[in-house]
């Protein structure tokens, strides 16, 4: 029987991660990330979570940890937010380049400098090209079901997956969600599975260094060079989007939620317009299009749950015939434009009719994106009728 | 007449945002009289420091302030002393920043002996994100991330400086009010390497769940704790078991970085 609670998003992030039977976590603290991996430490202490607590001293070292719990063969976890996340950049691009299925909780938050503990995309849109499948959550019941899910992707694609959510907006705040019983849990997730696990019987020598052209291996099998090997990361990375389509099947069978993994649509149907954003301000832009609704115009909201891989033919499919997406988002390509509304323009580029399309920044460092800023924003662009370039919202110096 | 402290603090920066009992306000208020006592040009000093409550305390000062990453405090300090070998250059910042993710950088300033001055705020936990254990909690202490005791064993942050080569390193506490600054004021005054340890306190997240009923029980740890150098040199190990040794615990003369490293760029150029 799952259970109904009222709690936290940190810890509804660590419920999950305990669920999912991980055996190793290696930690740094840092805000807003800190309750999650308290959590799980004071777990692991009381002996109700049977795993081991590695509290590094720093996240490239809890990275580095987690890496090496994976290649041992555990199922290794680990959370940050912002520089913590960003401190980790080199072992981010070996855990996938070394095709370990890690799973790690990014709680977005503001790079510094200058510092800031609030929440933005920034830190996880800085990190998209290591390689990671990043996946975003809206609220608590996504957090908990993606954490679950996202252990099973990582381990069936062998790529290392991040969880984003937002800080204080979802890490700190106080949601009801439903929590399956472990045993079902267990059961969904499995076993770890990692066929090249260190082992004494059959040593390997992992990551060896590669030459530009492939070349035979000890035993005279003929392997994939550099090009090759990145080559199959971008492959695999591309069928993990299907691979997650079929693990959320699995998981709405059993657990009765999902069914819209990728792209989740809201009031769409009909929708002229398409509001496009990523984590809780998709749900904010909900209030939005009710209200534009009443009003009588046809909008509706995208949820880009997956940003790595980009779904490409899913947000073709889904906006190609519409009048007009706007996107809204909470970090950038510094020297260019938003970095999802660029990738969504790419995806685009080659559709012969083509929507018009509008790019917002708000919310840096926890700027308040308040609803009706939204709203005017919105309905500005409705009356402009036209392409908008990445737009500034509520900037106030 | 009581000392002028406010003509070093940059107009408009306080409150500070310091706990009551936190040790690192004593510490800043010493840090400003070992300045006035070496009468340091405000414009010619750097007051660096990595993130963490005691990270917070040159962003108060009327100095040449650069707040960085967290644990980087050394690293741009050494920075902004290559650049600038002229400018007196001082690092401020707690055990977590300096020797858990900054360690690194910590040990290879001490083996360079670049002439930096190194104010450790050891307070034996990690204050700014709520208490998980550093380096130096002591093995056995309850912190938020060991609930039932910290199994780690900790590191001596002097003997860690000595070892990797700073020339000058100096213990007190923040129960010594005086003896900060003085030890500070020979730290700046001395060319090379100085770090300076201060035994601090965190009554929010350290005392609390470590059965300091107030500021005052902290504070009369160090009290009860330090034993000065001289009169350690004639105690046994066993009595010195859990103590505090305070004053100069090392001093040496040694080239300093900057300069030999003048000298290389001398000999380069065939002068
Ligand atoms: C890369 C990175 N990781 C983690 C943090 C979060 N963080 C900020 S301060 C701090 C610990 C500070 O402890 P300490 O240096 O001992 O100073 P105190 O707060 O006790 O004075 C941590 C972990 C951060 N800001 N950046
Ligand atoms: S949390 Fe601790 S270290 Fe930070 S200001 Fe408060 S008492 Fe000082």
């Amino acid at each position: 029987m799952s259970r109904k609670l009222i709690d936290s998003g940190n810890n509804a992030a660590a419920l999950a991660a305990r669920l999912a039977g991980i055996d190793v976590v290696a930690a740094y603290p840092i805000t807003p990330q800190t309750p999650l991996t308290e959590k799980l430490s004071d777990w692991v202490a009381s002996g109700e979570l049977d795993a081991e607590y590695v509290a590094v001293e720093s996240e490239h070292s809890a990275l580095g940890v987690c890496i090496g719990a994976a290649a041992a063969g555990a199922r290794a976890f680990t959370a940050t937010s912002a520089n913590g996340l960003l401190y980790m950049s080199e072992q981010l691009h070996w855990a996938a380049g070394a095709r370990l299925p890690l799973v790690m909780c990014v709680v977005n938050r503001g790079v510094g400098a200058p510092w800031s503990v609030w929440n933005d995309h920034q830190d996880a849109m800085s990190q998209r090209d290591t390689g990671w499948i990043q996946l975003f959550c809206r609220d608590h019941q996504e957090i908990v079901d993606t954490v679950i899910k996202a252990f099973r992707l990582a381990e069936a694609v062998h790529i290392p997956v991040m969880v984003n959510y937002d800080g204080y907006y979802l890490s700190h705040t106080y949601m009801p969600f439903e929590l399956p019983e472990e045993s079902e849990a267990r059961a969904f997730v499995g076993p770890y599975r990692y066929e090249h696990a260190l082992d004494p019987d059959h040593p390997e020598n992992l990551n060896s260094v590669t030459l530009p052209d492939p070349r035979n291996d000890s035993e005279g099998n003929l392997r994939g060079g550099y090009m090759d090997i990145r080559h199959n990361l971008q492959q695999e990375l591309h069928r993990s989007l299907d691979v997650l389509e079929e693990i959320d099947a699995e998981f709405n069978r059993t657990f009765g939620r999902g069914g819209a993994p990728i792209l989740d649509a809201y009031r769409t149907e009909d929708a002229v317009v398409v509001l496009v954003a990523m984590g809780s301000l998709a749900h904010q832009l909900r209030v939005v299009t009710d209200r534009l609704r009443e009003e009588g115009v046809a909008v509706g909201v995208m949820a880009v749950q997956v940003y790595r891989p980009f779904p490409a033919r899913q947000l073709v499919e889904a906006l190609a015939g519409r009048g007009q997406v706007l996107v809204f988002e909470k970090g950038l390509s510094y020297g260019h434009q938003g970095a999802l509304f660029t990738d969504l323009k790419s995806v685009l580029y080659a559709q012969p009719e083509r929507p018009k399309i509008g790019g917002f920044i708000v919310g840096l460092g926890g700027r308040v994106i308040e609803t009706e800023t939204l709203y005017q924003q919105v309905r500005e662009a409705l009356d402009e009728g036209d392409d908008v370039a990445s737009r500034w919202v509520g900037v106030q110096l | 007449m009581a000392y002028d402290y406010e003509k070093s603090i940059r107009p408009g920066k306080l409150p500070h945002i310091w706990c009551p009992g936190c040790g690192h306000g004593i510490i800043m208020k010493g840090l400003i009289r070992a300045m006035d006592t070496c009468e340091l040009d405000r414009t010619q000093t750097a007051i660096v420091s990595g993130i963490g409550c005691a990270s917070r305390l040159p962003g108060y000062l009327d100095a040449c302030t650069l707040h960085t990453a967290h644990g980087r405090a050394a690293a741009f300090a050494t920075g902004v002393k290559m650049a600038r070998p002229d400018m007196n250059v001082i690092v401020v910042g707690g055990d977590g920043d300096g020797t858990a993710i900054g360690g690194n950088h910590f040990i290879h300033a001490c083996r360079r002996n670049i002439d930096l001055t190194y104010i450790v705020m050891n307070n034996h936990i990690y204050g700014m994100t709520g208490g998980q254990f550093s380096p130096t909690t002591p093995t056995g202490a309850m912190a938020s991330t060991t609930p039932y005791g910290n199994p780690d064993p900790t590191f001596d942050i002097s003997k860690l400086a000595i070892g990797a080569g700073a020339t000058f390193v100096a213990r007190t506490t923040a129960y010594h009010a005086t003896q900060i600054d003085k030890l500070i004021a020979e730290g700046i005054r001395h060319k090379g390497m100085a770090v300076i340890e201060i035994i601090d306190d965190c009554p929010t997240t350290y005392g609390r769940r470590n059965k300091f009923r107030s500021v005052v029980d902290m504070m009369k740890r160090l009290k009860d704790n330090a034993v000065p150098v001289a009169a350690a040199s004639k105690m046994s190990p066993e009595q010195l078991e859990g103590k505090i040794l305070t004053g100069v615990l090392f001093k040496e003369e040694r080239p300093e970085y900057t300069a030999t490293y003048a000298e290389v760029i001398k000999k380069a150029q065939g002068a």
